[in-house]
């Protein structure tokens, strides 16, 4: 509706209503002469005559528009600005970043930096890129590991894939088998987007192995209308242990969005576990509003399902949960557990991927069928405000039973962290993490234990061992000259008592990501390892411990990543990542790596703190790629005991096309 | 007296027929990125933004960013016809393989592809990604750059795009 009065929201300082006539400077469109001689006699039509100026003016204003404030340019370089700065001027916008001042991580890394010139990525630096012995499909992009299984004598491996090119779309399942989690086979894809319910993604699911030998697969079609909905399928020839062919239920979708829940925030169903009443039960990520959730479903055949009342759990603040995943752990024995596994000596782990910053987050508590809520040990470590499984790039993970060997198995998504056009130009983007055991961690209570398989094993050659080396203060030792970009690492340190001992209280509380690295110093760190570092350590990238002790007096031990000079590139993140890492008393120091070309796992305490890390060298590549052992430390001496090998590189090819 | 009821209502019903300039979801969704004036304009002139959510918002940028990705392989296009220096040639077909190959053919379509499916994270990546495509083709040129309107622009809309894409997360 009109406004009677739009001269009046334009702050004019006159007042049309009062002045008798239109004044001089607004511009009418019409002319509004009311016809002679009535004017004395009609002053309602006066009153008319000036209403109809006043629309005019408001036509008019309408018209021209109101220009919105001016946004100030070229303020806010709110990072890195680097020292050598170029002599190009900062001709584009620098946008204005949020920021962690506002409780947002800072993800668009590279856009937010000051000057990034291109780097000139030849092709020799491009493939070297390429792991040895990580899972990656010979070409194009992944994503997310879906419906992974051990089933007739083979492990299953499938995957979120773009058959058509190196970023993210036209999204299908990709499929692998392998024996041994480390040597695999690249199969056919498993499904496609081939039905209304899954045109627009065929995205993340989960497999259920029943009893009777079935196999079920639930996974989240993104309908013709971008509805997120969840779809059953199986495997065409259960007799067929490669599970090659795969068919969907003719009645899907079997899930729809339900009330109160938007069409794009429900997907990733989990594996199924066995519920009361001799029913499954399996859960949907979701949210309401900003708060995370998780739905969770009853069902007995898989195709009709029940929404149980309230959720599984729900967190505030955390945002849309991808990819929730819950799972038994024994207290007490260190094999992995049935998910359908519950009783005494058994706690229940809950892990979310969080969509607001796209990390990991898990926690343990008690699952109780009855109520079918989670609660966690600790509210104040709940999902997605405590614990991560992996404090580098890790994302979208997933675990299965492993029941030929009686392990609860993790697999991750591992992006890239370099630029998408090098991604484009090289022809692939991201691979999957060395599939992991997780384990309640009884030391601390309060941990879960990633490791590596033990079949990774099956790579090493050629070891080499350093026994107690003694790093003074401020010193580099050369350990490795040859071609170390495919290694496996452990390593244990000893900070001298003396200079424990000694250490001063610090009125400032580290953080990796705060802190400058492996350049910054303090009386008992950082020391560590400096992986894929070329002879004059221009690239390097450190992998350390840092201890201080914090302001409550106590001795804290952080384990980091510093990429910040793993590249002379500057279109590639180059972060600094890590946490704290809980010690045990009597324990040492020990970490293990493994490094393969351009990623690097890290575990620390045995899994207790893991990071795992993207890096892109231009120099630190094929034979010109170092291992060194460091100590930057002010004042303490590091005894250092080491045991590097060599890897081989893992056989991932197609399965051979003759069999089909 | 007729005539002036007649010219008021004729008015009134003119004024509730003028879509105000700025509609209140682009103007909020506006303010919240790196340049507001670019934004409600590009927003404005496409007729979906008047009943468009945010991701129809985003979606509307990104099919300008490629019409304008277009307009800039195009000027291209002309000027590796007429440019004879060997250094601005190089440079020029640089600049085709970053907002052919990455631009256009990956980068956008993911990002349209994830704004529609409701993955906005995805999105991100892409937009973010242009940008970068096209300050690197900017800077690809050791003189002065014969086409830094059109990076400019395309980097911009991006630097929008962006925002606005973080706003569905």
């Amino acid at each position: 509706m009109a406004d009677p009065n739009p001269a009046r929201t334009f702050n004019d300082p006159e007042d049309p209503i009062i002045a008798a006539t239109v004044p001089d400077h607004y511009s009418p469109l019409l002319d509004v002469d009311p016809p002679a001689g009535e004017n004395s006699r009609r002053p309602l039509k006066g009153f008319l005559v000036i209403l109809s100026g006043l629309l005019l003016v408001g036509l008019l204003m309408a018209l021209i528009g109101k220009s919105g404030p001016s946004v100030s340019q070229k303020t806010d370089l709110t990072l890195n600005a680097p020292a050598e700065s170029t002599n190009i001027s900062a001709q584009f916008l620098e946008p204005v970043s949020r920021g962690p001042s506002a409780g947002v991580s800072e993800k668009s890394f590279r856009l937010h930096s000051g000057v990034r010139a291109p780097f000139p990525w030849s092709n020799t630096m491009l493939s070297w890129q390429r792991t040895g012995y990580h899972f990656q499909p010979e070409k194009n992009w992944m994503n997310d590991p879906n419906g992974p299984m051990f089933y007739g004598g083979w492990y299953h491996f499938f995957y979120q894939y773009n058959p058509d090119a190196a970023v993210w779309g036209n999204i299908v399942w990709g499929h692998a088998v392998s024996k041994d989690l480390i040597e695999w086979l690249h199969l056919p894809l498993a499904m496609v987007a081939d039905h209304w319910y899954d045109t627009n993604g065929v995205w993340t699911g989960s497999a259920t192995l029943l009893s009777d030998g079935q196999v079920i697969m639930l996974y989240t079609g993104a309908t013709n209308e971008s509805v997120q909905v969840q779809n059953l399928a199986y495997p065409a020839d259960l007799s067929d242990p490669l599970l090659v062919d795969w068919v969907k239920y003719p009645g899907n979708p079997v899930l729809v969005p339900p009330p109160g829940i938007d069409d794009r925030d429900f997907r990733d169903p989990t594996t199924a576990w066995y519920g009361p009443d001799g029913k499954w039960r399996i859960a949907i990520g979701s949210k309401v509003n900003k708060t995370g959730i998780s739905l969770v479903y009853d069902t007995e055949d898989f195709k009709k399902y029940e929404l149980i009342e309230g959720v599984l759990h729900a967190v505030p603040g955390t945002g849309m949960w991808e990819c929730v995943d819950l799972f038994p752990v024994s207290l007490k024995e260190d094999n992995g557990l049935d998910t359908s596994f519950n009783g005494p000596g058994v706690k229940h782990v809950l892990k979310a991927s969080l969509d607001d910053d796209k990390n990991d987050y898990y926690a343990i508590g008690t699952y109780s069928l009855e109520s079918g809520n989670w609660t966690p040990d600790n509210p104040n470590l709940d999902v997605g405000i405590g614990l991560r499984y992996d404090y580098g790039k890790f994302y979208a993970s997933k675990t299965f039973y492993d029941q030929n060997k009686q392990r609860r198995i993790l697999w991750g998504w591992i992006g890239e962290t370099d630029g998408e056009s090098a991604d484009i130009k090289k022809g692939w983007a991201s691979v999957q993490s060395i599939p992991r055991t997780v384990v309640f961690d009884k030391k601390t209570g309060t941990n879960i234990l990633q490791w590596p398989v033990e079949e990774i094993k099956s790579l090493r050659k050629s070891c080499k061992k350093f026994d107690k080396l003694e790093v003074g203060p401020g010193s580099v030792v050369t350990l490795e000259l040859e071609k170390a970009t495919q290694m496996d690492i452990t390593a244990e340190f000893e900070i001298d008592k003396e200079a424990l001992k000694r250490i001063g209280e610090s009125d400032m509380e580290y953080s990796c990501s705060t802190s400058g690295g492996s350049a910054q110093r303090g009386e008992l760190g950082p020391f560590g390892l400096l992986l894929l570092a070329d002879e004059g350590r221009c690239e390097q990238t450190p992998v350390y411990f840092y201890v201080a002790k914090g302001t409550d007096g106590q001795l804290k031990t952080f384990f980091c990543t510093d990429e910040s000079r793993s590249s002379l590139a500057n279109d590639v993140d180059k972060r600094i990542f890590g946490s704290t890492v809980p010690v045990i008393k009597g324990e040492k120091l020990s970490m293990r790596i493994l490094v393969d070309h351009s990623i690097i796992e890290s575990f620390a305490q045995g899994g207790r703190t893991c990071i795992t890390s993207r890096v892109y060298p231009t120099k630190a590549i094929y034979g010109a790629a170092h291992l060194y052992l460091f100590n930057n430390a002010t004042s303490a001496n590091i005894t250092a005991s080491i045991q590097t090998w060599a890897m081989k590189s893992a056989y991932i090819r197609p399965y051979s096309s003759h069999a089909f | 007296m007729r005539s002036s009821v007649f010219l008021l209502c004729v008015m009134g019903i003119s004024l509730t027929q003028i879509e105000f300039p700025t509609s209140d979801l682009v103007k909020q969704t506006c303010k919240r990125t790196p340049n507001y004036d670019l934004c409600v304009k590009t927003l404005l002139s496409d007729p979906r933004s008047s009943h468009a959510d945010v991701a129809g918002l985003a979606m509307v940028m990104v099919d300008t960013i490629k019409a304008k990705t277009i307009a800039t392989l195009h000027r291209i296009s002309e000027l590796l016809g007429t440019t004879r220096d060997p250094k601005t040639k190089a440079a020029l077909r640089g600049c085709v393989e970053l907002y052919d190959n990455a631009v256009l053919k990956a980068d956008l379509p993911s990002a349209m592809e994830a704004l529609k499916t409701g993955v906005p994270k995805f999105a991100e990546q892409g937009t973010n990604d242009a940008a970068n495509e096209a300050d690197s083709c900017e800077r690809a040129f050791s003189g002065v750059s014969p086409i830094t309107s059109f990076n400019r622009n395309v980097s911009d809309l991006c630097r929008v795009a962006s925002a606005i894409i973080r706003l569905l997360l």
